[in-house]
């Protein structure tokens, strides 16, 4: 065993934390998220100079690494950093599906999100049913020599900014069924497509987007017609990981601002650090923040093999990420008294957007069932 | 024991649900119930409705405006006005002031302030908190010096919740360096208006305007609205805390807030399922549900059990504790019962007369925000720390 990163990787994450330092600092990270586009299409092209974003895909795609541990180390960075740019829905999700089961003309689509020219998002939830990625009610229908979709998909982050859509529907079974789940690439400008965009409390933006009779040729479909299913389960898993490691590097930045508050805040004639009731408090954040680190390598380590195992570390970090996430998001906040209410003082950025991610690929109940039938299933 | 409502107490209940059917207005509860941005007309309005039936001030003496109900009937009547979301009576002049007047202020002044209250002629807020002091509220350091007739008070308060609409605020201020901190603090009245008063918004982390800084340059006050003695403001702004801390509680919006939750778990589903029939997601707010309902019965025991027209001593501690962490709770599971739609943030959904469209359901749209807002209840009125610091000395004895 070994729990050292390779140095590869560890001078990406020093690279990328130093340039959230140098040259992306809060308030302009906080100004983007509230821009039109929602993130800094400029700051997306650095980080796509720093090769944040060919570090998660690997050589066959384009890029250089995209294993569990080069998600973990860049989205722990990204965390820290509180970076709004669309690595994940671009390059992770929407990406993802791309590499996973793209033709090979598809597949040419990923060197242009590596290298920040444009991105993409996954269009897949939507608005009936929680977070089973099999419950999904949008129709593909054969149409002349190609497919015709009908539908809605639900809180689409970055969706009106991104080139293309990979968009999820069924061409045949009902919602519920993970047979019959096909995925489709779809123009930003398909004639069909509206969106309504709006802002999300976490800072950036989102859309419900209506496919209404949008006809794409049959070159749009990804992969073979039905089997989404596995191709989703692939990315999404990946997803999670990218958003579990987020949330590391969120909870590390928000407990070295408390601690770093709690040495300075004086009340009583103390800085309020002296106080046990805090100290004992404090010291749970980090021990809940250790056993979330481990939840997370052990997903990194889960996330390139196959089947049960590496299903139920991914919804193990999930869960674990959920619990703790709104302990330290919620004991931060409490431990800063007024302070930690502020727009002002950073931590509340930090904090909605911790919190946030319980609301992403499924929360800590939604994993939390899904691991109990993960565990029966490999009984 | 008996934990039956006597028939009086039931038709007690019927009338307040029958008099709020008719005249809470159903336009304005939509708005507390969405969660919309009540305009300083829509509180005033509230309160002169409530005046206008003499359930105001329901909770002070008779001979000053009061009801002489029963604690019960308090309890009947804060939970009613919450199910059927009346906006909150605000609490400065009601619930805050007006008390430490009743007890400690002189003719004058009650004969002055109190109709004022009521009448809504005066929007008070409260001046207690500084930058430096929070949680030890006595070092606080905001200075008023008696020259002739007047104070000249100069210095800071913070976190004074809807200043930006008041025009007096009740103070805190420092009028003796000498001896323990709190023998030099004196409660003052302050008309806002006073030329060196200077009122700068504070932006909550989900965004909302709802505190501010209050900044005061030689602000010259008459004498006559010192309340009580010099030097004895501790002891008359502890006996307010009490009030505060007791309605921070919040029994009432609990009960609204299980029965959102309860309405959110019937409409969103899970795997094609209810999520209210989500065995792991029923057990939370079982729980939730269980705590609410213990805590109503505690609630009753400790304001049954003070002095009639009294608040609790430190049990009103207690129920600040258990009160906030259920609250909080409601809020979190709501919050997590909108799955995907938590995140949008619709600014024109706060805003009165929208109808849509939403996005998402139609009562997503506050609920993060609610969330986010009220990891503040926890904090303000003496924080849930402090509190357990008071349990500890004065129940525990420790
Ligand atoms: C939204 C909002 C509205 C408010 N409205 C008003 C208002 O209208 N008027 C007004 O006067 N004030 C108001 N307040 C201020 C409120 O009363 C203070 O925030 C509160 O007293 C805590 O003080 P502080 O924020 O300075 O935190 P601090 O006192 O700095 O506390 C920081 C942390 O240290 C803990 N702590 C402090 N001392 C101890 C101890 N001895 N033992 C253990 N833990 C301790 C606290 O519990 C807290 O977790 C408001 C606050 C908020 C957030």
């Amino acid at each position: 065993m070994d729990f050292n990163h390779t140095e590869e990787r560890q001078m990406l994450a020093d690279t990328l934390n130093r340039w959230v330092m140098q040259d992306y600092p809060l308030a302009d990270r906080l100004a983007a998220g509230k821009s039109e586009t929602g993130y800094a299409p400029a700051k997306l092209s650095a980080l796509a100079e720093l090769g944040v974003i060919g570090a998660l895909f690997n050589e066959s795609d384009g890029g250089f690494a995209g294993e569990g541990f080069d998600l973990a180390v860049v989205f722990e960075a990204v965390g820290r950093g509180l970076i709004v740019e669309p690595l994940l829905g671009s390059a992770v999700l929407a990406g993802g599906v791309l590499a996973a089961a793209g033709s090979d003309e598809q597949k040419a689509r990923i060197e242009a999100l590596i290298d920040g020219s444009a991105t993409a998002a996954l269009a897949h939830f939507e608005a009936g049913d929680g977070y089973d990625p099999a419950y999904i009610d949008t129709r593909a229908a054969p149409f002349a020599d190609g497919w015709v979709l009908n539908g809605e998909k639900a809180v689409v982050r970055n969706a009106t900014t991104a080139d293309v859509l990979v968009v999820s529907a069924r061409t045949k079974g009902q919602a519920g069924d993970a047979d019959g789940l096909s995925l489709f690439l779809v123009p930003g400008d398909a004639a069909g497509l509206t969106m309504r965009d709006y802002e999300t409390i976490d800072g950036g933006r989102a859309a419900e987007v209506s496919l209404s009779d949008v006809a794409l040729p049959s070159s749009a479909l990804i992969g073979a017609e039905g089997a989404a299913a596995a191709v989703l389960e692939q990315v999404l898993g990946r997803g999670v990981l990218a958003l579990s490691a987020e949330a590391l590097g969120l909870m590390e930045v928000i407990k070295d601002m408390t601690i770093e508050f709690a040495r300075t805040r004086k009340q009583f004639g103390v800085p309020i650090g002296k106080f046990q009731a805090l100290q004992h408090r404090m010291a749970t954040m980090l021990l809940e923040i250790e056993q979330a680190r481990s939840a997370v390598i052990n997903a990194a380590a889960a996330e390139g093999k196959a089947g049960v195992a590496r299903e139920r570390a991914l919804s193990a970090a999930k869960v674990t990420i959920g619990r703790v996430g709104t302990l330290i998001a919620e004991e931060s906040v409490q431990i800063h008294g007024g302070m930690g209410m502020t727009w002002e003082y950073p931590l509340g950025h930090f904090v909605k957007r911790l919190s946030m991610i319980g609301h992403e690929l499924g929360d800590e109940e939604y994993h939390l069932a899904r691991y109990i039938a993960l565990g029966r299933s490999a009984a | 024991m008996d934990l039956t409502y006597t028939p009086k107490e039931q038709a007690f209940r019927a009338e307040v649900k029958a008099w709020l059917a008719e005249n809470l207005k159903p336009e304005l509860a939509q708005k507390v119930k969405r969660g919309q941005h009540l305009s300083k007309a829509d509180m005033e309005g509230w309160h002169a409705t409530l005046n206008a039936r003499g359930w105001l001030a329901n909770h002070w003496p008779k001979e000053h405006g009061g009801t002489g109900w029963s604690a019960v009937e308090k309890n009947i009547f804060e939970e009613e006005c919450c199910l059927a979301y009346a906006p909150r009576v605000l609490p400065f002049g009601l619930s805050m002031l007006g008390p430490v007047l009743i007890k400690y202020g002189n003719d004058a002044q009650r004969k002055h302030w109190l109709p004022r209250i009521l009448d809504g002629s005066d929007w008070w807020c409260q001046g207690y908190s500084e930058p430096g002091a929070g949680s030890d509220l006595a070092s606080l350091r905001c200075r008023a010096v008696r020259e002739g007739d007047h104070y000249i008070v100069n210095g800071q308060k913070t976190w004074t919740t809807l200043g930006q609409y008041a025009n007096m605020i009740f103070m805190l201020v420092r009028t003796s360096t000498t001896g323990k901190p709190q023998e030099g603090i004196s409660f003052l009245l302050i008309d806002m208006n006073t030329p060196g008063v200077e009122v700068k918004p504070i932006h909550l982390l989900e965004g909302t305007h709802e505190v501010n800084d209050v900044f005061f340059t030689d602000v010259k006050v008459p004498a006559e609205n010192l309340v009580g003695e010099e030097n004895k403001g501790w002891t008359y702004a502890k006996y307010l805390l009490t009030y505060e801390r007791t309605g921070i509680a919040g029994i009432g919006f609990s009960m609204a807030a299980l029965n959102e939750l309860h309405d959110i778990a019937a409409d969103q589903n899970r795997a094609g399922r209810k999520l209210a029939d989500d065995p792991l997601f029923a057990a939370r707010m079982a729980r939730a549900e269980i705590e609410l309902e213990n805590a109503k019965t505690t609630n009753l025991r400790i304001v049954s059990a003070a002095a009639a027209g009294g608040a609790p001593g430190p049990e009103s501690s207690m129920l600040k504790v258990k009160g906030t962490e259920i609250r909080q709770e409601l809020d979190l599971l709501k919050k997590k019962a909108l799955g995907v739609y938590a995140a949008p943030l619709v600014p024109e959904a706060f805003e009165p007369g929208f109808n849509g469209p939403y996005v998402g359901p139609d009562y997503a749209a506050p609920i993060a925000r609610q969330y986010f807002n009220n990891r503040k209840i926890s904090i303000f009125g003496g924080s849930n720390e402090i509190q357990k610091n008071i349990i500890t000395k004065a129940i525990l004895g420790l």
